[in-house]
């Protein structure tokens, strides 16, 4: 099933609305990688609060995504981590390290928009 | 409770249907949430190996009841060609190259009791988790 990617102003948001096959995260991946282009967003929410299941190839992809799409120039923050599939992943000895995460979509908005809209760290 | 789902496996999709049926098994037993997680997780570990490595293959899901205590019993079943050495297969990182290397040694520390048998003719892996409350 494919995944529907909404645009936001400067945003995508990949809202996942079911279990996804190893084909179905790859899709999303090339997607959302070509759509950061043809928007020109400037970051990506990708939203996983309904999958009960964040396997070692869903990390793998996930993190491509973050890095293919920061090659792009844009952010991406993974939204809703469910605590039981947190606490899985961790067993499996996987992390998202170097990829941002929130807790949910608002959260995830709020970070993006902390990140374009400061001109930069020395600013403040 | 039902004998045994079998899942035959050929494709990636059918990783998904596996873990699926896995979760609707095991929520028969007193598993908590997180538990019923580690095992679906545990499944689409080993069910992607079999689509990784192997033309066909297939996850057989079992509650099994011995000495007052209840589990699932998960089965994954190839016919690939075999791993050469399952010490370094279970090494975490360690891959032949298009996993992660965090599929078995990963899916072994999710579970309870974790076996692996390989020879020319295929692979087996049989796993255990048994629930922690009893029913």
């Amino acid at each position: 099933m494919r995944v529907p990617i909404l645009k936001q102003r400067d945003y995508l948001i990949a809202s996942i609305q079911s279990a996804l096959s190893d084909e179905d995260l790859l899709q999303l991946r090339d997607d959302l990688v070509e759509q950061t282009g043809r928007y020109r967003s400037r970051g990506a929410i990708v939203d996983v609060t309904v999958l009960d299941v964040i396997d070692s190839f869903a990390v793998r992809t996930l993190r491509a995504v973050a890095h293919m799409i920061s090659l792009r120039g844009a952010e991406t923050v993974i939204v809703g981590i469910q605590p039981e599939v947190a606490f899985a992943m961790v067993q499996l000895g996987l992390n998202l390290e170097g990829v941002h995460t929130a807790l949910d979509l608002e959260e995830g908005l709020a970070l993006l928009s902390r990140g374009t809209e400061e001109p930069g760290d020395g600013a403040s | 409770m039902p004998a045994e789902v079998r899942v035959p496996i050929s494709s990636d999709a059918d990783v998904v249907t596996a873990r699926a049926q896995g979760r609707t098994l095991a929520a028969q037993l007193p598993f908590s949430a997180t538990e019923l997680t580690l095992i679906a997780t545990a499944i689409s570990e080993v069910a992607r190996n079999i689509v990784l490595y192997a033309p066909r293959g297939e996850v057989v899901l079992r509650l099994t009841r011995e000495e007052g205590r209840e589990g699932i019993v998960v089965t994954a079943r190839d016919e690939g060609p075999g791993i050469e050495d399952v010490a370094l297969a279970l090494q975490d990182h360690f891959s032949t190259g298009q996993g992660s290397g965090l599929g078995l040694p990963g899916a072994r520390r999710l579970m309870d009791e974790f076996e692996l048998e390989s020879g020319p003719s295929g692979t087996t892996v049989t796993m255990r988790k048994w629930a922690s409350r009893r029913a």
